[in-house]
């Protein structure tokens, strides 16, 4: 389903992926984990094409197509699904607007009718029943004035609904209490299917006793130095990150 | 003097009703003395008035049609009155004012009606009178004046139409509009101005005195939506006694010139006011808002947002001042001012002027000029929604903000339809409102 190859991606000049590789089949779930500064965000954000982060090398095929050559928008509408670490908040957009235009982009992807106001909405309000967000918020501007958990939980709401094959969570557990992570976690594995794929970005062990991985990588400087099963993130926990800087260096 | 407008100011020399004939005299000798101004005028420096130069006719006699003339209102709800070109429109117009409101046309005042007009026509505008309200007075012949008597709340809004239909010549014409809010009212006023399509000259000089007396409470909108060559020049001077309080909205779209100025005149204690607006010039249209806030009295307060897309090859001014007078303590005063560029030709001059003479107020301002936000519009594309809807999205989320502060309902939501569909000028980039 993806596959990265040696990828090398730059922040304002600054070199951040040094030479990446991984490769996300169908139905597995894959955690990424590393240090502060070793490119996890980055490799979230160049999946999904953010202005400003330039592939210097390297190279990533999402179905069978070239990710880099693709438009931010085509990637998603290809069924990659980046919930961001930190939202932006949009006023003056609604959030059912904005939720509303991006399902009807899939359907139309996919030669379907924009889907009737009525049950878009029925949808929606039972998707936010799931994702324990109060249908109020539908209403509001997008992320305008959300909590960090609200934010994180508009993010799910989102991949819910558009049902995408690769679900990207950039640190999706990062200032959620126990109960937020449980709530997150219900989603995704609920999600869970053999046509679909997760690549969680994650700083602690934590959230992997919600959501079991397949695989766990570990992402220091730049490269992917370590993969394992579960197993390995428990000795991170156990042990830290200095170790295995020191291995590679 | 430049005599552009001579044809209009004959015309009301000898038509207006005789109780306005010395307004009309004396505002005419005030306009003949004086020289128009130039971009070396201060008040007029990003603003030409080439758009003047030409010969307007007066309005021609007669009623004009609604159908007939291509023009179409929208349903607002409540009592409405409309003019075209200067004329009552009788046959569009309601006839049952609401309980507690009295309205009455200067061409169709009473004798004791016409002194109650004479008594505060004028007075909010002060004796510093403008040289376009000079010209107003000059060539007035038909106005409206509404008196909301105290404590009585008016649920539906009054709705005064201003409209312009083409004629075989260019034509100026003057709009006036006093509304005195009795003490402890409360009212809703839209005034709604807009153009047959097409590309006729036209020039409306407009002033609107707002009155509010004591504890009085008035919503107050006004849309500019006048097309193509039909010049504004406007103006709206809004008094406000103690505990009054003005909610106005402005809107315009553009036409080749609009020129706006709105004065919120705080007078007694504890009167508080919010003044916010939208302007969307486009192609090569231009749309100048001065407003100016006087804080003369302690312990009011003001709030003012405005914000702007300017398109195309089009230009906008937006010149907003606080004046706080020496013993005006305790003033709450916020300025906001926030433009939004959509094209490398696009321009925007804004400028707050604060002048604070009294030294225990809060007083904030700001303004920024800037392009669509990129974190925003990567945000949304992100999510499978291509860029021109995206920005189509974003741009009208910029000024849905400020439509969501209008306190009537129906005009929030004729406007919302009528921008969304100016922004996405594709239909299927507007398939997504709900």
């Amino acid at each position: 389903m993806l596959t990265i190859e040696n990828l090398h991606a730059s922040v304002e000049g600054t070199d951040i992926l040094k030479g990446l590789n991984l490769t996300v089949k169908p139905g597995e779930v894959h955690a990424i984990m590393g240090p502060n500064g070793s490119g996890k965000s980055t490799l979230g954000h160049v999946l999904a094409g953010r202005p400003g982060y330039a592939v210097t090398a390297g190279s990533a095929t999402f179905k069978g197509q070239n990710l880099f050559e693709l438009e931010t928008e085509e990637r998603a509408l290809l069924g990659l699904f980046l919930a961001f670490q930190y939202p932006v908040e949009i006023p003056g957009v609604s959030n059912m607007e904005f939720l509303k235009a991006a399902v009807d982009a899939q359907r139309s992807q996919r030669g379907e009718a924009p889907l009737d106001t009525v049950s878009f909405m029925k949808t929606a309000r039972e998707t936010c029943k799931a994702v324990d967000l109060d249908p109020s918020f539908l209403k509001r501007g997008v992320n305008e004035g959300f909590s960090g958990g609200e934010k994180k939980r508009n993010e799910l709401l989102q991949m819910m609904m558009l049902q995408p094959v690769l679900g990207i969570l950039d640190e999706t557990d990062s200032g959620l209490d126990i109960d937020a992570l449980q709530v997150v976690a219900n989603g995704v594995n609920s999600m869970r299917s053999p046509d679909r794929a997760f690549v969680m970005v994650t700083h602690y062990q934590r959230l992997l006793d919600f959501i079991e991985p397949d695989f766990v990588h570990v992402l220091a400087g730049g490269r992917i130095v370590r993969s394992g099963d579960k197993a390995l993130a428990l000795e991170l926990e156990e042990r830290g990150y200095a170790w295995l800087e020191d291995e590679v260096a | 003097m430049s005599d552009f407008m001579r044809q209009p100011l004959d015309h009301a020399a000898a038509n207006a009703p005789p109780w306005l004939t010395d307004i009309v005299s004396a505002g005419r000798t005030r306009w003949e003395a004086s020289s128009m101004p130039t971009r070396k005028t201060e008040q007029w420096k990003y603003t030409s008035l080439q758009h003047l130069q030409g010969s307007y006719a007066a309005a021609n006699d007669g009623q004009v049609e609604l159908a007939a003339a291509g023009l179409e209102l929208p349903d607002l709800g409540g009592f409405r009155l409309v003019f075209v070109n200067g004329h009552f429109c009788p046959d569009s117009s309601d006839t049952e004012l609401p309980e507690g409101v009295s309205l009455v046309r200067f061409a169709d005042a009473s004798d004791s009606q016409a002194d109650t007009i004479r008594e505060y026509l004028g007075l909010a505008v002060g004796r510093d009178q403008p040289l376009f309200t000079a010209l107003n007075e000059a060539a007035l012949e038909e106005g409206v004046f509404i008196d909301i008597s105290p404590d009585i709340s008016v649920e539906q809004p009054l709705v005064i139409a201003w409209l312009t239909a083409n004629q075989d010549q260019a034509f100026g014409v003057s709009q006036r509009m006093l509304v005195m809010a009795g003490r402890g009212s409360r009212a809703s006023v839209i005034e709604y101005f807009d153009s047959a399509s097409g590309a006729q000259d036209s020039f409306t000089n407009g002033v609107t005195e707002l009155l509010l007396k004591e504890s009085a409470t008035l919503n107050h909108c006004r849309l500019h939506l006048e097309q193509a060559n039909a010049v504004h020049i406007g103006r709206v001077h809004a008094q406000l006694s103690s505990h009054a309080t003005l909610k106005s909205f402005h809107c315009a779209l553009g036409s080749v010139m609009k020129r706006l100025d709105l004065v919120v005149d705080h007078v007694g204690q504890g009167a508080h006011s919010e003044l916010n607006g939208i302007y969307l010039p486009r192609e090569r249209e231009h749309i100048d808002y001065h407003t100016c806030t006087e804080h003369r009295v302690p312990n009011c307060s003001s709030s003012e947002i405005f914000r702007g897309i300017i398109e195309d090859e089009a230009s906008a001014v937006f010149n907003g001042r606080i004046h706080i007078h020496e013993n005006a303590q305790k003033t709450r005063a916020e300025l906001n001012n926030r433009n939004l560029l959509t094209s490398a030709q696009a321009e925007v001059n804004t400028k707050p002027e604060l002048e604070i003479y009294a030294d225990d107020v809060q007083c904030a301002h700001g303004a920024t000029v800037a392009q669509l936000d990129q974190e925003s519009l990567h945000y949304l594309r992100s999510r499978g929604i291509a860029r021109d809807e995206a920005t189509v999205m974003l741009s009208f989320g910029f000024i849905n903000e400020v439509i969501d502060s209008v306190s009537c309902e129906a005009v929030a939501e004729h406007l919302r339809g009528l921008l969304s569909e100016r922004f996405a000028k594709d239909p299927a980039l507007r398939a997504h409102r709900i």
